[in-house]
């Protein structure tokens, strides 16, 4: 973690300030120095998943473009409060950020407003799909239900007791896409499969997805996948029983237990950051949709480095990846 | 419906309530005895969650799982002290110097956790000890015998907490201190020194709470990992009536059902998830509601003492 | 005001009571508003030390925590913006302190108002703006209303403590949000893309709160907030019911004695208190959003408490305080894009300055008994 200060930006801040800065769309970047992007987060960057997944493709990306002096980025993490997130878009597009990124769905009346206000500014958020017709605002979104088919397919092949469990705090989102596309992978593979599942109603409350987990354990299964969040009860409740994988989803969490984690689906939004900053550079500055799928590397299948899977798994996992690509298989029903 | 109520289901609802009940216990256990002193401590949910941080943090540094559980027990022993400097030396509104509590605790927490630790990690924590002869009883003993030693502790606190409470002599001035400062301040009581006490006990024991969540329960650390259960521990010290054994029923109805609204959810797909959640929450409501309940609160809950007035 | 007081019993007279019916006196006033400014300043001293941890410069950092939020228009603004639900759930939490009730069910009565008026909006978009903003503005009052009634019913009727009833009833609007969003109420645009995310549809625009600022969220909520600070102030102090309820805050075993009904007062004071800050709820939908989505408290049924504690339980000292306090997260947020810590430090910071001010508003009112004292010893030697 990055704790030093960059002086720059702070005294840029400050000049904005005392020129009293209300909202103006006087960009100020100069030409020749860094490309400068700004992400606001709703939750925080180590969250394992949604956040972390763009904070490390932030920083990937600045690596590959060759560091600070050439990639600018600067990030608002906890933004649960959509108010605050506009006000920090605003700040950005004032201190003539080239790129802001509204990293949370529930940002997009506030993009809406921001971006006609600094027409020399891109906006991107995600993940959703409309530009609002908008010359200068991106979307992005993950089809998470490609990797959902092809975890439920692997799932289908190595359950033994033919009993699934999918745990999560809400089926909404691309958790429920996610579950949607596992469902019907594992039905195409083996329909007489059954899957139970469960819902928390808490992002955070890890003891009682431990126990959800536990509770599907006990009646029966030998296999558990769900949303990001869940990912750490349930691993902890497969530990302590044993003979139960876990699949994952957004990040790769083979970290947490590298012998139970047979696969993860991996967000990587290196590609549709480096896709806007190029057309940004080029002159579009939006208007553009972008989709996470296998077929353009930003969805990858991350297999476990601790557990080995069986060839024949393996391979049925690399045809329907294939299929899904070619437009052979479709994710969902 | 029907496959509810079988016997693999009902033990393995007991099973999870009793992991589910073990937290809460220990903090509501806590609370129960800074209320009866007369402190309101609504930042129980701050205290567990530092407790919660400081045993990971210290368990997956030196590798010692006691270490930790120390650890737990004197952060949550100073947060304690904080609550009680605030509310009984000066005096502050309680209601909101838990609230100030809980903000504290829970920024700082995760504050340390960002900074030391970083991301997600878990550790290997205090494992599942089965107790001699209880733990060979068939069917019983896999449910209730073959738990870590910190969900037995949890259990064991709560006779222990009676005792000391009904009892002994402490027991006796924290009642009196609870209901009637003035008179026990005439007979020589410390007023102050005993509620300082029992909000230490109290945040010793959120401490722990934290604890058993982190090193023992999840084995891990995130932010914001009690999710609000410290607020649930304030609520079940009502609904015990101040009792102990009132505070055993309350976490076990709350958990056990929380259990059950699980495997009603695998059992029972076409329910909606949402409502299931709502269970505990509502039946603990009604149960409270219905129960002849008439227990009174301690006269002086909440009220700062100054001697001479009254 | 020449109403009689009430008879009080001595066992539940304390230093507070006797202080809050005692005439204010301009050295009270002072140290009332001073004492807090000090303790804010000692609270930021002690971030100060951990901001130097964190490796940032503390001096930069509230630089930019003091001028973003009150250095410029745009970041004044923005902390109208949050004083407004602020200020709102501050009332309701005023007006259950006023009865000796801890209302911390706001977060739950919140989720009430907005789930209550989202639905109301959609459901008759066909009425006009003029009609459909009262309206709903009144539907959500009433479901938050009814949300801080069930605790008020189950204290007065059953004896249940309201703490133990709020934290329910605030995880179970938070399910049922859950449920409403992921299903019935969920936004068919969403359906259709196939994303699903929870949030409801967009509110039509003519049941938008008008802003008052173009460009900014500032929206007509915040005079809303204002104008019913005034009606709390006058219901509190100048009708006989407002009496009432605080007199049964005072002393209820001397209400009860006068006469006066003290479950259903404590229940009226609870209903309120849902009520208002179920109002917060809807300037949220109506003024910032303008549809439902996940998270829509913002954690203000937490921190409109400290906005209270901060106006002294008054409820137009909860003015100024709810704007204070809102500047003080603004620029917090600020401080977070300006020298790159992690936002848990905001909350840190906020929960120090909130044990601090509790903490100081001790030595304020010793100083006003010391200060009574004198003026009672300079009395008594003229006469």
């Amino acid at each position: 973690m990055r704790k030093h200060l960059r002086t720059a930006p702070v005294l840029l801040t400050l000049l904005a300030l005392l020129a009293g800065a209300c909202g103006g769309a006087t960009a100020t970047t100069s030409p020749s120095g860094p490309f400068r992007v700004a992400v606001v987060m709703p939750s925080a960057t180590t969250d394992m998943a949604y956040s972390q997944s763009m904070f490390q493709a932030m920083k990937a990306v600045q690596a590959e473009m060759g560091g600070e002096s050439a990639l600018e980025f600067a990030w608002s993490e906890g933004m649960f409060n959509v108010p605050d997130a506009a006000a920090a878009m605003r700040d950005y597009a004032t201190q003539g950020y080239d790129l802001v990124i509204a990293h949370g769905s529930q940002y997009g009346a506030s993009v809406q407003e921001v971006a006609p206000d600094f027409p020399d500014t891109s906006f991107a958020w995600g993940t959703n799909v409309d530009t609002f017709g908008m010359p200068n605002v991106f979307a992005y979104t993950a089809a998470a239900e490609e990797g959902g088919y092809v975890n439920g397919v692997m799932a289908a092949m190595l359950t033994q007791s033919k009993i699934i469990g999918i745990t999560g705090p809400v089926e909404v989102g691309d958790a429920k896409t996610y579950i949607d596309g596992f469902r019907n992978g594992v039905a195409a593979t083996d329909p007489s499969i059954t899957i139970n599942a469960t819902w928390t109603g808490s992002f955070s409350d890890v003891a009682l997805m431990t126990e959800a987990a536990n509770t599907h354990i006990a009646a029966g299964a030998d296999i558990l996948t769900g949303s990001s969040q869940s990912v750490v009860g349930s691993i902890g409740a497969a530990k302590d029983k044993g003979g139960v994988l876990w699949f994952g989803t957004q990040a790769d969490q083979a970290t947490l237990a590298p012998e139970l984690v047979v696969a993860s689906q991996v967000y990587d939004w290196v590609g549709v950051v480096k896709d806007m900053i190029a057309k940004h550079q080029a002159g579009t500055l939006g208007g553009e949709v972008f989709t996470l799928r296998l077929s353009n590397d930003g969805l990858k299948i991350a297999y476990g480095t601790g557990y080995s899977l069986p060839a024949d798994v393996r391979s049925a996992a690399e045809a329907a990846i294939a299929g899904i690509k070619d437009g052979s298989i479709k994710p969902l029903p | 419906m029907a496959e509810l109520f079988t016997l693999p289901v009902l033990l393995g609802i007991a099973f999870s309530g009793i992991r589910l009940a073990t937290p809460y216990l220990y903090a509501a256990l806590g609370e129960t005895f800074a209320q009866r002193s007369g402190v309101l401590n609504l930042g129980v949910d701050g205290i567990m969650l530092m407790g919660a941080f400081s045993a990971f943090f210290v368990a997956l540094n030196t590798g010692s799982l006691w270490l930790g559980l120390a650890a737990a027990a004197v952060v949550g022993l100073l947060m304690g002290l904080l609550m009680a400097l605030v509310s009984i030396t000066f005096k502050a509104e309680q209601g909101i110097s838990g609230i100030g509590l809980y903000m504290f605790g829970l920024g700082l927490s995760s504050l340390l956790f960002r900074t030391t630790v970083g991301t997600v990690k878990t550790i290997s924590g205090f494992q599942p000890v089965k107790l001699p002869l209880l733990g060979d009883l068939p069917i019983l003993g896999d449910i209730f015998f073959r738990h870590s030693l910190l969900v037995y502790g949890a259990f064991l606190a709560v006779p222990l907490a009676w005792f000391i409470l009904e009892r002994t002599t402490w027991g006796l001035k924290i009642r009196a201190v609870g209901q009637q400062p003035a008179a026990a301040d005439s007979l020589g009581v410390n007023v102050t020194a005993v509620r300082y006490a029992c909000t230490g006990l109290g945040g010793v024991l959120a401490g722990i709470a934290g604890a058993s969540l982190s090193i023992a329960l999840t084995n891990l650390f995130q932010e914001n990992l009690t999710s609000g259960q410290g607020f649930i521990a304030v609520a079940l010290v009502y609904f015990g009536g101040w009792r102990p054994l009132g505070v055993l029923g309350g976490a076990l109805l709350f958990s056990f059902v929380n259990a059950f609204q699980l495997w009603m959810q695998v059992l029972v797909p076409e329910m909606e998830a949402d409502i299931a959640v709502m269970l505990p929450y509502l039946l603990t409501i009604a149960a409270l509601a219905v129960a002849v309940n008439r227990t009174r609160q301690p006269a002086a809950l909440a009220k700062p003492f100054e001697r001479g007035e009254a | 005001m020449t109403q009689p007081r009430p008879p009080v019993s001595q066992l539940s007279q304390s230093l507070r009571q006797r202080k809050r019916s005692a005439p204010p006196q301009w050295g009270d006033l002072a140290a009332a508003l001073g004492l807090p400014a000090l303790a804010v300043a000692a609270a930021l001293l002690v971030g100060a030390l951990v901001l130097l941890m964190l490796g940032a410069n503390p001096l930069e950092a509230y630089a930019a925590l003091i001028g973003g939020a009150l250095g410029t228009s745009a970041g004044l603004i923005q902390s109208a913006v949050k004083a407004t639900p602020l200020l709102l759930v501050a009332l309701g939490i005023i007006i259950a302190f006023r009865a000796n009730v801890i209302n911390i069910g706001a977060e739950g009565q919140i989720i009430a108002g907005a789930l209550a008026a989202t639905w109301f909006a959609l459901a008759f978009r066909a009425w006009p703006g003029p009609a459909l903003v009262p309206a709903t503005l009144l539907a959500g009052f009433a479901a938050g209303a009814a949300w801080g009634f069930v605790p008020g019913l189950l204290k007065a009727r059953l004896g249940v403590n309201e703490i133990l009833s709020t934290v329910m009833m605030n995880a179970i609007a938070l399910q049922l949000m859950n449920l409403l969003l992921g299903g019935p109420m969920i936004d068919p645009a969403e359906v259709a893309a196939g994303t699903f995310i929870a949030q409801s549809e967009r509110l039509p625009q003519h049941a938008w709160l008008p802003r008052l600022v173009p460009q900014t969220l500032l929206h007509a909520g915040a005079i809303l907030a204002i104008v019913l600070a005034v009606g709390v102030y006058f219901f509190l102090w100048r009708t006989s019911a407002g009496y009432r309820l605080r007199a049964v805050g005072q002393s209820p075993e001397a209400a009860r004695y006068a006469g006066i009904p003290v479950p259903a007062y404590q229940m009226l004071s609870l209903t309120l208190a849902g009520g208002f800050a179920g109002l917060a709820g809807v300037v949220e939908v109506l003024g910032v959003h303008h549809r439902l989505l996940e998270g829509i408290t913002s954690g203000y049924g937490f921190s409109g408490i400290v906005a209270a504690l901060f106006g002294k339980l008054h409820p137009l000292g909860a003015i100024p305080a709810s704007f204070l306090f809102g500047s003080l997260l603004v620029g917090a947020d600020k401080m977070q894009r300006a020298v790159q810590v992690p936002s848990a430090l905001v909350g840190t910071l906020l929960g120090l300055v909130v044990l601090f001010v509790v903490g100081s508003d001790y030595v304020a009112r010793r100083q006003a008994a010391r200060r009574a004292a004198a003026r009672a010893a300079e009395e008594g030697e003229r006469g």
